[in-house]
């Protein structure tokens, strides 16, 4: 502690660099690592258990197909989960967005032209699951409710929001395949590599942008790890979680698009089987309910290995009762194999 | 007549029903060093998150160089030159010491993306130079959870000397110090005296702040008690008048 008191910055002259060194960088990313090892194990047994169908290409196209209906709504909700908020809502907003990109449809008639109709809607929904997920934010943050407790109440409103404005009805939005939206969102490229696919790879690469080499990503995590640090050193932690919840919500939304495009049609549960798969996928990841730690890469294999699951399974000749047993059996085993890691962690 | 660095006029903070100061007037001088003291729940952690932003006063006016500002924040208070060492030390335990070093200030371009090899070195820098770390298990790379007590202190404070600062609270620095480190953190006020700064000094123990502090504020129960040039009392005289204002309330 000389008394460097001088605060002007000076000239830096040399890089900091360390070596390389395998060891400290698999320490230094263990819970990735982790994930990845039980990504790989369980690829593994499946190969073994039913080479025909895990080396046949019809697999992973089918995996790139479903998985990314929720998979791409697990990435801003890794955001939240490192903030120490969670986000309950988001199955309702999927639905909710849906809603308004049908209303703005029927209400934009008179403009004749299906493509711009659908672009408008497509704006409207995005707008729409905004909107939700900053009044979440909005709630949480300025009356200092747990998120837990606002989102549990909000995804049974928006739900019911959901079911009022639609009568509780299905109903087709085949006109879609009429534009190219249709392809852009739910296309197959080369009858293999499914559209959604390719929006699940561009927001997983945005969102590890956004959380690691971006201020909003810092502060995420600051406000995760030790709010009340965050706060005395001038991070606006309320800005910071209101921006998380609105990225889960503008995301939510436009996975409800992505889920609907692909069948050309709406129905008003939409999106209700995916809370607990999303919020599975996260934790699988690595990343902690406790805030301040997680990785996007983990969420991204936690996804494809919840994803995976159910068609092993049965591609292995098990029975279809046991999904639930291995699914347990494996978030379980994941969660504590982070928490190990992460106590003996750099 | 020299403008006061920082002043505080009749500042007033309740929480709810308990009223933490009471028309505080307080002032700090251009390369003064001012202790103050008082029991555990004076007010003392209060004024000073009142000085750094991170409390509004519910009634009372703040000036920085004669110049009054309305609702200080905690950005607005560090663009005024007031660097703090908290006694909660505000440090990120689970991320790594660049993050902690330019915690709330993280050096990004206009769009907000880190430059983060720039913050690397800079806090590599800092270790080497101005921390005096050592260590093998510190880099900038590491965790600052894993660091002792004194390494953490050594962060809180070196990242308040980082920036531009005018104007150093140092909240508390000594708690759970070793008595070497104690020793090196006093030399370390008798610093920033010497480089034309101001600093605010709060310590349980009088010794240290009697010591470096050229004048020192009594706080008791929310109000200033009285205050002292170290030069014109001895360090009997204040210890008592200490005990007698924590029993009676009153100095004298």
């Amino acid at each position: 502690m000389t008394s460097q008191t001088n605060g002007t910055t000076p000239a830096v002259t040399q890089h900091y660099k360390v070596p390389f060194n395998l060891r400290r960088f698999i320490r230094m990313n263990s819970a990735q690592f982790g994930i990845l090892g039980v990504f790989l194990t369980l690829w593994l047994i499946f190969i073994i258990s039913a080479p025909s169908t895990f080396l046949s290409p019809q697999i992973y196209s089918a995996f790139m197909t479903s998985t990314p209906f929720f998979a791409i709504m697990a990435i801003p909700l890794t955001i939240v989960i490192i903030a120490k908020e969670i986000d309950l809502s988001f199955p309702s907003i999927m639905a909710m967005g849906m809603v308004a990109f049908s209303f703005s449809y029927d209400g934009t008639a008179i403009i004749g032209n299906t493509t711009i109709r659908v672009f408008l809607a497509i704006i409207a929904a995005l707008l729409a699951g905004s909107i939700i997920g900053w009044l979440n934010g909005i709630i949480i943050v300025k009356m200092g409710i747990p998120s837990l407790v606002v989102t549990i109440g909000t995804q049974f409103f928006w739900r019911g929001a959901v079911l009022v404005l639609t009568s509780g009805t299905n109903f087709p939005i085949v006109y879609i395949k009429q534009t190219f939206f249709y392809p852009l969102l739910v296309g197959k490229i080369g009858g293999f590599l499914p559209m959604q696919m390719i929006w699940l790879v561009v927001i997983t690469i945005l969102g590890w942008v956004l959380l690691n080499r971006h201020r909003f990503g810092a502060h995420v995590y600051l406000t995760g790890d030790n709010i009340k640090s965050a706060e005395l050193m001038g991070v606006n932690t309320g800005r910071v979680r209101i921006q998380a919840f609105m990225l889960v919500g503008l995301i939510s939304a436009f996975a409800g698009l992505v889920a609907s495009f692909y069948i050309a049609y709406f129905w008003p549960n939409m999106g209700s089987g995916y809370l607990l798969n999303t919020l599975a996928a996260v934790f699988l990841g690595g990343t902690s309910v406790f805030g301040g730690t997680g990785t996007i890469l983990g969420t991204f294999l936690g996804t494809f290995i919840i994803g995976s699951i159910d068609a092993a399974t049965v591609a292995v000749g098990l029975t279809g009762f046991l999904t639930n047993l291995i699914y347990g059996f494996i978030i379980v085993l994941s969660v504590i194999m982070h928490t190990y890691l992460r106590k003996r962690g750099e | 007549m020299e403008k006061y660095r920082l002043e505080l006029r009749n500042v007033s903070k309740s929480f709810g029903e308990v009223q933490a100061l009471r028309d505080i007037n307080f002032q700090l001088g251009q390369n003064e060093v001012v202790g103050l003291l008082g029991d555990n729940g004076a007010g003392k952690s209060t004024l000073i998150k009142i000085v750094t932003g991170y409390h509004q006063p519910t009634s009372g006016e703040i000036y920085f160089n004669g110049r009054k500002v309305d609702h200080l924040t905690v950005p607005k208070a560090r663009e005024l030159g007031v660097e703090t060492v908290y006694q909660e030390r505000a440090l990120a335990e689970l991320q790594t010491l660049w993050r902690n070093i330019f915690l709330g200030r993280e050096l990004c371009n206009s769009l907000g993306f880190l430059d983060i090899q720039r913050m690397r070195d800079e806090t590599h820098r800092l270790m080497t130079q101005s921390m005096g770390f050592t260590s093998q298990a510190i880099s900038p790379d590491s965790r600052v959870g894993k660091y002792s007590g004194g390494e953490k202190q050594g962060v809180a404070i070196v990242r308040a000397l980082f920036f531009e600062a005018e104007i150093i609270v140092l909240d508390e620095p000594t708690m759970g110090l070793s008595l070497k480190e104690s020793a090196k953190l006093v030399n370390f006020v008798k610093g920033i005296k010497l480089a034309g700064k101001s600093a605010i000094f709060i310590d349980h123990n009088i010794f240290h702040v009697y010591n470096v502090a050229d004048r020192v504020v009594v706080i008791d129960r929310g109000k200033v008690a009285g205050e002292f040039l170290t030069e014109n009392i001895g360090l009997t005289e204040l210890m008592e008048k200490m005990v007698r204002v924590a029993e009676t309330g009153s100095l004298d």
